[in-house]
């Protein structure tokens, strides 16, 4: 075993207990966690293999397979997975899951919000990172949508990212928000995020990547733990 | 520099992407190993089922070897046909959670000894804002337990979270193990600071 991953950054994540967000109040531990010397259970994980296991599906305005196009403002989301000493970080697996453009799921629990769903966009993709640990997806940009926290809650608009990394330490579970919405100050999920990290989940405008003609493009960077110390190197 | 990416919810949707059928099943007829099912509840503060958990699993093979780069052992064989890792979605009206897979053999400690047998597990749902880690043990392997390094930092009042109990199952051909996973209350699981 010749690798250690930097200590979990608690005061970059949120809280388990965030009250705002009235789901976190009996979801969450309450006990501290116990210390753990990483071993070989968790500097290993399951990202290199299942990366190598997956195909990229990451055109998600056309991935439906209908033959038609989803509804709403083409984007490219794309950027860069880096671990937290810069270095880029290959074969990680991304995965994603979305509301259309109006906001509204393609998930059976979904049957409150009455906006429409798009036949033509199921809001799932998949890719890996490539040996610059670039990825890049195509879809629409999704719609705020209502839920019941509070009287009145609408999320931001948000793409959901999983990633599987080189390591169990460095599992990611998170989402993506686009530039300057004015939801974010009502919003307790991104607002449990403490303010010095919360820019870190907004990507980009970036007219580089905008295609005439086609789509907006946003840049968003992930960072993940990464090495603390290679005693063999 | 950018710090870590914060983490955020999982939310109520994300099946729409992962945890599909078949990715609790870890085993195929060439898996070498003894068949276990590892299944239980999670519950929140009120002991109600969570009924939208992501239960993520990652373990050795049956010799004590991990598939991934960082574990070059030459003393234990890679099982092409057992890739450790399994995904499971709480069941939305009971929730419950299961996943077909093989006793693992024991892993090493950066300490020179041999840890117990034992699977991770990641826990995430609408309401948690982090993953919380834990570890599944057996309650038939007691010695590897007592002698076990990460048990041992655990309190002792609190190591019974850790155990799955074996119980009998219906035709006796997979031994099935009864782990649950508690938010809050005495009897609260442990987590690790992974």
């Amino acid at each position: 075993m010749s690798v250690v991953y930097t200590p979990r950054a608690h005061a970059d994540h949120p809280p388990f207990l965030y009250s705002d967000y009235k789901g976190t109040r009996k979801r969450s531990p309450t006990m501290p966690l116990i210390p753990l010397v990483q071993t070989l259970s968790e500097v290993t994980g399951p990202g290199p293999l299942w990366s190598e296991l997956s195909e990229d599906d990451a055109d998600l305005t056309t991935n439906a397979g209908t033959g038609g196009e989803a509804i709403g403002q083409r984007s490219i989301i794309t950027g860069r997975v880096l671990d937290d000493n810069g270095a880029p970080i290959p074969d990680a697996l991304i995965e994603i899951w979305q509301a259309n453009s109006c906001g509204r799921y393609m998930h059976w629990r979904e049957v409150d919000f009455p906006a429409p769903l798009d036949p033509n966009f199921l809001g799932v993709g998949q890719c890996r990172t490539n040996a610059d640990g670039a990825y890049r997806f195509l879809t629409v940009k999704p719609g705020p949508y209502p839920w019941g926290n509070h009287h009145n809650a609408w999320r931001p608009a948000h793409i959901h990212f999983s990633l599987l990394g080189p390591a169990l330490t460095t599992r990611l579970v998170t989402q993506m928000y686009f530039p300057d919405d004015p939801l974010f100050e009502f919003d307790p999920i991104f607002q449990a995020v403490p303010p010095h990290a919360r820019d870190r989940l907004i990507s980009t405008y970036d007219h580089e990547i905008t295609t005439p003609n086609w789509a907006l493009g946003y840049r968003w960077d992930i960072v993940l733990r990464g090495p603390l110390a290679t005693p063999d190197s | 520099m950018r710090g870590p990416t914060p983490s955020q919810t999982v939310g109520p949707y994300f099946t729409m992407r992962i945890g599909a059928e078949g990715e609790n099943v870890l085993t195929t007829p060439e898996t070498v190993g003894e068949r276990i099912r590892v299944e239980g509840f999670v519950y929140d503060g009120d002991r109600k089922h969570i009924e939208d958990a992501l239960i993520e699993l990652w373990q050795a093979n049956a010799a004590g070897r991990y598939q991934h780069p960082a574990d070059d052992r030459d003393d234990a064989p890679v099982d092409s046909a057992f890739s450790g890792f399994g995904r499971c979605a709480s069941d939305f009206k009971t929730g419950a959670y299961s996943f077909l897979t093989i006793k693992p053999g024991p892993v090493p400690h950066p300490n020179g000894r041999l840890q117990a047998p034992h699977i991770s597990l990641i826990i995430q749902a609408r309401g948690m804002l982090d993953p919380t880690y834990t570890r599944v043990y057996f309650s038939d392997e007691a010695d590897a337990n007592a002698a076990d390094p990460v048990l041992a930092t655990v309190p002792a009042d609190r190591r019974g979270t850790l155990i799955a109990v074996r119980v009998e199952d219906g035709d006796g051909s997979v031994a099935t193990y009864r782990f649950d996973i508690r938010y809050q209350g005495d009897d609260e699981t442990v987590f690790f600071d992974v």
